[in-house]
């Protein structure tokens, strides 16, 4: 699950202007058959994030929007069954998901006397049925359950993927013996910066000592390896001192490049761990 | 002054009369009438001699030491107050002859002229030097004193210079003028540092009359000779006034302007870099060394009386350097060659050897002669030096042969001596740690100045390990690289706290980087180059420059260095620079004296004279080191403050002169010192603790500008020190006095601010001797600091680096002429790198009788008892106070958090005022806090005792233990209870305020739900799948129903059966503890699960699964987080949307494709099972009835209700939905727009089921009445 820097751009390379959905990920699974479905899901995610991130501005012009909106209403006057914006989405190169709530957005200033609000509208996607129109709602859920990087239910289920693992990773650390502070604890204690678990009494790894450790049930690439250095693994090491990183799906060999520094990443649990002997005197 | 020398030499008077004559302002009475009278006459010329003898000194080893090594040179003003890059302390000039006081390349920054560095170097003829004033280019380079030049000519004797110093040899070894050969010419940074000569004090009578402070004013210059003694005139050697003194005067304002225009061109602190491997080559190889011969020593006699009086000076301290006049002696032993003497410059005095008309050395043998005789004489200095100082000194052949016993002795010292100077490698950069006591939420003004520290702290570290990774490239600069982003993390610190903050921890990170001086490795570190990445490198030159890199030494900047700041030292320095930060100037100013004065107060341990056994060593390790950390400490802390302090006054400009520094004078004088160190050092020297402040004190007044020793207050403390510094006269040994590395270390820190150049030397030699009034005033207690062996070698050598070149000088005569061997390691280390042994202070006492009482019980007792007992009394209580918190306290917020629930239950969802809510809960708890003082009393009674037996020896008597138990028992009671008395109410408060805020905000669906979480059977094995695994898979069976999909695209009905049940295990499984690794590779790899083999068995099974519902013990930690599992719900939901509306694709024969109604039947069942028992949030039920869901009915053909209907039954049924509830959303689906059929059908639908009775079992046949035409008959099953 560590790729190379070679290896990840091939992948990287395949997922250019693919649409987020299940068809997609089936094609992608079949053209890596050795690559686990879950690392491929999250390459897939993060690349096509970063791509949307690059495009996202050029579908917000009122110009655009107001396109959209005509072709989605063109296209349900003709046949309301259809997956009219789920097409156009893929059409335009858009996650669905995001697209219906564009059209959604447009849609409701139309109809309501006051603009919708965030919390409205975040809410009507979440569950669609309050959505005033039944042929939008439908359009909208559809865009919602085939979309496979964006939306609530996508949203839930990363963060439903953290949540475990970094269960997962307390029940390991249970199951070593090793005493630890988790983020709620060092939290109400007011530390402002606050890794998955703090180790009560550091660790050795691979000769590494390590203080904390985080959780990541992501794949490691290098954008989001750099933003959580910035924000999150830095920070770790300015107040704790050295620490692990674990991103559960793999990360690029090549970013792990800090472990002097006193960033350790790893792909699972490490199996080897040196606990301090306290001899006796 | 030759002419003491004179008498000397025709022993009309006696060396001892000489000395004493120097050393003291009143005649001694031992002295015999006849001395007395020779030497009166000569008595306004008595403060003149010492820096005459030094001088004459040096002028007359000119031309033994043409090839000596570096340069021990001073530094310069600019780099004093510039200081140095971090890479290295600059190297001084290798200037040849004139080691000590060689006219330099004034100049020390890139753009040194040749006309300035010919002017200074090779143009001027020797005068200028050889006088004993102050030389042309010091005038230059010490810019606080432009006069110097011309006070020196007023002292200068008849014009009638000798020819001897015309024979000046063209300097070899300096590189700059002489590049070796092949080699890349020194490059443009200027790496050289002015030294300045010893300065004599003016000789006339009105100058030596006048103040002190009128040496700092500059005369105007003039070339006229004042009226001088003749005696000095007639010498040959005398100090002649150089004919082209005009020509001279000239060159200096050539060479100020030129300087002062370099200056502003670098106006961030540039400072000389040195030169990395600069070959040595050609002075150390290539020489044929001549043989020192005892025979042939020219003139014994006046060596050994020359030799005598200078010795005397040595140990009487009346030089201002010990250690620089050892170096240079170590200079004339290990001095090479001899430099042919021109002409018949010697011939002038035959016969006359017994005056000084002769050179008093005419070989090397006179020289290395000499040198023994002044070794000979400070054998104890050489002894108490590092064993391999010692060594390479007793192994020194010429030694051995000039004096067998002194290198007897020598041999001896080096075996008995245990003082290694070790090499410890610097630690890395360590993060400050977060201290939730200082660092939390708590200590800020607000949320936003919270996060803006949190910001900072990052910012900061990230600019340090920029710093790490760069400060070392060629071409990096600090400002270029980080200073913007300093100055925009500066400019958020808004608020005055926040700076506060900032400045701890900048001090902190400041202390645990630099403390050890292996963290200041720089100095080694940061000049050598990386070997390893030179070797891997093919050019020739660069194979060239390591090879000249192993046989040049490491240097420090020769036994002078100016203040610089080594290694990591160089981060922060440049960082206050960058950061230009007026307020965090004032903080970390204040932050600093904060620190020095707790440090400088600290009660080090106290040696009582009766712990002599020699079991007390093991603890005097530790003293030592915590001397050790406490005085590295104050040291940095105090260079630190000095460098801030002074920053503002320090420029590259010239010092003021004339009446704009009577201003400026008079300006600063009113302005009070940021540290009162007078009265630190005052009470430091009345306490006998001067070898703790001294050399801090140094270390602050090293980066005091040029203005700082004029002003009065400053001169107290630099005449406090001079009379400290003459004092210490090395060979008393008394009882009460300093032990003799005490001495030695004070010696070595004031020898070496007496030669920073904004300290005017004229100072030095200006004092008085000791007057009897600074011994007297000491009323020192029995036991002082001073008279504890509190410093080794390890520490001499760690606050005095520059002490190591003494070795250099020897290892490289060792080296010698082959130059195989390698430059050696600076072998300096840190005693210790925590910061952690600092100890705390102990608590007060009360000033009650018990207190007095304990005092004298600790009186009769050994110091560590009474340690031990303020540890422990310390920790218990601060433990006490913690205690109580996580018991007491924390017992009164769970009381708060079930009042507030009753609270919110009987008040509704609003629970009326937070701020009167609050109150209410405070009046009902604070008076809880009076038991705290009961159970803080309860607490230290129970754990002091203990405490303090573990810790103290067994052999302690009963009594003893007794007592002291109970002194620890009542000292941490006070504690306690001291703290808990003012703060308990104020605790509860903010705890209690926490707690509600806590409640209030977490209200909502899920504390409710929490309450009755459950886990899982006893015999579950953990191996449901993971929720979001779960999510994924009925999303992907919803995205199927609702399409679009490829025709060969359907889920089996086995899978649909397998996911509902997986879902019940899920919900069921809510904690893991066991299978993990099933369970990762369950989680992990999904995709090679087999999905979509149901393995889950079917119904029956499926349903006992389900039924298994024990309820057993929270286990907190649960997979199933409160969103997922209402996503989870929702899903369900809308998976039996589907089912009902027959949706989902079913694989299968492509006739079918539809799920049989039985199957259906069955997976509603199963999932209503599930909405019953198993989800523990609400499940959206309403979402059935929603007119999107029931609109997936429209689309069937034929339409088939019946499933509905039984679901809608069941809901019922199971009391998952009320009767009325469904009336209600039935209701609402009537406004929607439906096909007019369809709305006839929901309406008859809607009727039928309001129409039901109640009645236990429900009534599938009434579905029959549906009218058959429209809708389907339910089918049995």
């Amino acid at each position: 699950m560590i790729l190379t820097k070679a290896q990840y751009d091939e992948i990287a390379q395949c997922l250019v202007s693919v649409p987020p959905t299940r068809q997609s990920l089936r094609k992608l699974k079949q053209r890596f058959p050795s690559q686990s479905q879950a690392t491929l899901l999250s390459i897939f995610s993060q690349e096509y994030q970063k791509h949307i991130k690059r495009t996202h501005a050029k579908h917000h012009t009122s110009e655009a929007i107001e396109s959209y909106y005509q072709r989605y209403l063109n296209g349900v006057a003709k046949n309301g069954a259809a997956p009219v914006l789920l097409d156009l989405a893929n059409e335009v190169d858009y996650a669905p998901s995001l697209m219906a709530r564009l059209i959604l957005e447009r849609f409701l200033q139309e109809h309501e006397e006051t603009p919708p609000s965030k919390s409205v509208i975040n809410s009507m996607l979440r569950d669609p049925s309050q959505i005033p129109d039944g042929v939008l709602a439908n359009q909208v859920y559809q865009c919602i359950v085939n979309d496979c990087c964006y939306g609530p239910l996508v949203d839930c289920i990363k963060h439903a993927i953290g949540h475990e693992h970094e269960v997962m990773l307390r029940d390991m650390l249970l199951e070593k013996n090793l005493s630890f502070l988790d983020e709620d604890q060092l939290r109400a204690k007011g530390y402002d910066k606050t890794p998955d678990f703090i180790l009560q009494v550091p660790v050795a790894v691979e000769g590494h000592i390590i203080h904390w450790i985080e959780s990541k049930a992501s794949f490691g690439d290098e954008c989001s390896h750099h933003a959580y250095l910035h924000d999150q693994f830095w920070s770790y090491w300015n107040r704790f001192g050295p620490g692990l990183v674990i991103y559960w799906y793999g990360f690029i060999q090549e970013l792990d490049c800090n472990r002097e520094r006193g960033i350790l990443l790893k792909a699972c649990f490490p199996t080897n761990i040196v606990t301090l002997c306290h001899s006796v005197a | 002054m030759a002419a003491v020398l004179e008498s000397l030499l025709r022993e009309e008077v006696s060396v001892a009369a000489v000395v004493r004559w120097i050393a003291r302002s009143t005649q001694g009475s031992k002295d015999n009438p006849g001395e007395a009278a020779a030497l009166s006459s000569l008595r306004p010329l008595r403060k003149e001699f010492v820096p005459f003898l030094l001088n004459f000194l040096r002028e007359q080893s000119s031309r033994v030491l043409p090839q000596g090594p570096p340069t021990p040179a001073k530094a310069s003003g600019a780099s004093a107050a510039l200081p140095g890059r971090p890479g290295g302390p600059p190297r001084g000039s290798r200037g040849a002859r004139s080691q000590l006081f060689p006219p330099t390349e004034a100049l020390s920054t890139a753009a040194e002229s040749p006309v300035a560095r010919r002017g200074g170097r090779r143009r001027v003829p020797g005068p200028a030097r050889e006088r004993g004033g102050r030389s042309l280019e010091e005038g230059v380079s010490v810019e606080s004193l432009p006069g110097a030049g011309s006070r020196r000519l007023r002292g200068s004797g008849s014009p009638s210079r000798p020819s001897l110093t015309l024979s000046d040899p063209p300097n070899l070894s300096n590189l700059e003028e002489f590049p070796p050969v092949g080699s890349v010419p020194p490059g443009p940074t200027g790496r050289t540092k002015p030294s300045r000569r010893i300065n004599p004090t003016p000789v006339s009578e009105e100058r030596s009359l006048s103040k002190p402070k009128t040496c700092f004013t500059s005369p105007p210059i003039s070339c006229v000779p004042s009226s001088q003694p003749s005696a000095l005139d007639t010498r040959p050697w005398g100090l002649g006034l150089p004919p082209g003194c005009r020509s001279l005067q000239e060159e200096r304002e050539m060479l100020r302007k030129e300087r002062s225009k370099q200056l502003q061109q670098s106006p961030t602190p540039t400072c000389p870099t040195p030169e990395l491997g600069s070959p040595l080559l050609n002075w150390t190889g290539g020489l044929t060394d001549e043989l020192a011969d005892p025979a042939r020593v020219s003139s014994r006699q006046r060596l050994e009386l020359v030799a005598l009086v200078y010795s005397s000076c040595i140990a009487e301290n009346l030089v201002p350097n010990l250690f620089l006049e050892l170096f240079f002696v170590f200079q004339l032993l290990t001095a090479r060659r001899m430099v042919t003497a021109k002409d018949n410059d010697f011939e002038l005095s035959p016969g006359a050897l017994d005056s000084l008309e002769s050179p008093l050395f005419q070989s090397i043998h006179d020289c290395v002669f000499f040198a023994v005789q002044v070794l000979e004489c400070h054998f104890q200095v050489l002894s108490n030096l590092d064993k391999g100082t010692l060594k390479l000194l007793a192994e020194n052949e010429r030694l051995l042969c000039f004096s067998p016993a002194l290198q007897g002795r020598l041999r001896a010292a080096y075996e008995g001596s245990v003082a290694k100077v070790s090499l410890v490698m610097p630690p890395s950069a360590q993060a400050v740690s977060f201290q939730p006591e200082t660092d939390n939420r708590a200590n800020f003004s607000s949320d936003r100045a919270f996060h803006t520290f949190k910001k900072q702290r990052d910012v900061f570290y990230e600019v340090l390990r920029e710093w790490e990774d760069h400060h070392e490239e060629a071409g990096w600069d600090f400002e270029k690289g980080l200073g913007s982003r300093i100055r925009a993390m500066m400019g958020q610190l808004s608020a005055a706290c926040s700076h506060s903050h900032f400045v701890r921890l900048f001090q902190k990170q400041l202390l645990q980087m630099c403390q050890s001086p292996g963290g200041a490795g720089g100095t080694v570190l940061g000049e050598a180059p990386d070997v390893l990445s030179m070797l891997g490198a093919d050019k020739l030159g660069r194979l060239w420059r390591l090879q000249e890199r192993l046989v040049t030494p490491q240097s420090s900047g020769g036994p002078c260095p100016p203040p610089t700041f080594p290694g990591c030292q160089g981060f922060f320095r440049d960082f206050i620079l960058s950061a230009s930060s007026f307020q965090f100037n004032q903080h970390l100013m204040d932050s600093l004296s904060l620190k020095i004065r707790e440090l400088n107060g600290l009660t080090l341990p106290q040696h009582e004279p009766s712990d002599e056994d020699g079991e007390s060593d093991v603890d005097w390790q530790g003293e030592r080191r915590q001397f050790a950390v406490v005085l590295l400490s104050l040291r940095l802390l105090a260079k630190f403050l000095g460098f801030v302090a002074f920053l503002p006054y320090r420029g590259p400009e010239p010092p003021p002169t004339g009446e704009l520094q009577d201003s400026i004078l008079a300006l600063r004088s009113q302005v009070p010192p940021v540290l009162d160190v007078r009265t630190l050092l005052q009470r430091g020297l009345q306490a006998r603790r001067a070898v703790l402040t001294v050399p801090w004190l140094v270390e602050f007044l090293s980066f005091a500008d040029h203005v700082v020793p004029l002003l009065d207050y400053y001169q107290g403390i630099f005449t406090l020190l001079l009379r400290l510094h003459r004092s210490l006269v090395l060979s008393q040994e008394n009882e009460r006095k300093m032990c003799f590395l005490n001495k030695l270390l004070l010696l070595a820190v004031l020898g070496w601010l007496f030669q920073i150049p904004t300290v005017p030397e004229d100072l030095f030699f200006l004092e008085e001797g000791p007057s009897d009034a600074f011994e007297m005033d000491i009323v020192a207690p029995e036991h002082g600091l001073d008279s504890m062996p509190v410093v080794d070698q390890q520490l001499l050598y760690t606050c005095c680096p520059y002490i190591g070149e003494l070795r250099k000088l020897l290892a490289l005569w060792v080296s010698g002429s082959s130059g195989r061997s390698g430059g050696f390691v600076r072998k300096i280390t840190p005693t210790t790198t925590t910061t952690s042994s600092l100890g705390a202070q102990p608590p007060q006492t009360s000033q009650g009788l018990q207190a007095q009482l304990a005092q004298a019980f600790f009186h009769n007792q050994p110091p560590s008892l009474r340690r031990t007992v303020e540890f422990v009394a310390e920790r218990i209580g601060s433990n006490c106070v913690k205690h109580i918190k996580a018991t007491l306290v924390a017992d009164l917020v769970r009381q708060v958090e079930s009042l507030l629930q009753e609270q919110l239950v009987t008040q509704g969802e609003e629970g009326g005022d937070p701020a009167q809510l609050l109150e209410i809960l405070y009046s009902r708890l604070c008076p809880h806090g009076a038991q705290a003082l009961a159970l803080g009393r309860e607490f230290c009674q129970r754990k002091s005792p203990g405490a303090v037996r573990a810790l103290l020896p067994e052999e302690t008597p009963a009594a003893v233990l007794s007592s002291a138990e109970n002194i620890a028992v009542g000292l941490a009671t006070e504690k306690a209870c001291a703290w808990l008395s003012a703060n308990i109410t104020a605790l509860i408060r903010r705890e209690v305020k926490a707690a509600v805020s806590r409640t209030l905000r977490a209200q909502g669906p899920e504390p409710a739900a929490r309450g009755e979480r459950r886990g899982c059977s006893r015999a579950c094995e953990h191996h449901a799948p993971l929720p979001s695994h779960l999510i994924s898979e009925i999303k992907d069976v919803l995205s199927l129903a609702v399409g679009p999909r490829d025709s060969d695209e359907g889920v089996s009905p086995e899978h649909l059966e397998q996911l509902v049940c997986q879902l019940g295990q899920t919900l069921q499984c809510r904690q893991v503890r066991g299978g993990i690794c099933h369970l990762r590779a369950a989680f992990l790899c999904p995709c090679v699960r087999p999905d979509n083999q149901s393995h889950a068995g079917s119904g029956p099974i499926l349903a006992a699964v389900i039924m298994v519902m024990p309820m057993v013990s929270i286990f907190p930690p649960q997979f199933l987080c409160p969103p997922a599992e209402q996503h989870l719900a929702k899903c369900s939901v809308e998976l039996a949307s589907f089912l009902v509306a027959d949706q989902i694709p079913i694989l299968g024969p492509p006739a079918q494709h539809r799920l049989e109604r039985g199957q259906a039947r069955r997976l509603l069942h199963m999932l209503l099972s599930l909405w019953k028992e198993h989800f523990q949030g609400p499940v959206p039920l309403q979402l059935l009835l929603s007119p999107r869901n029931v609109g997936l009915l429209a689309d069937t053909r034929p339409r088939e209700w019946d499933l509905l209907l039984f679901l809608l039954r069941e809901l019922v049924e199971k009391g998952l939905m009320g009767r009325m509830e469904i009336e209600a959303c039935l209701g609402s689906l009537h406004q929607a727009q439906w096909p007019r059929d369809f709305a006839e059908e929901l309406a008859t639908l809607s009727n039928l089921l309001l129409a039901e009775p109640h009645l236990p079992e429900p009534q599938l046949r009434a579905c029959e009445l549906v009218q058959s035409n429209r809708g389907t008959v339910l089918a049995q099953s």
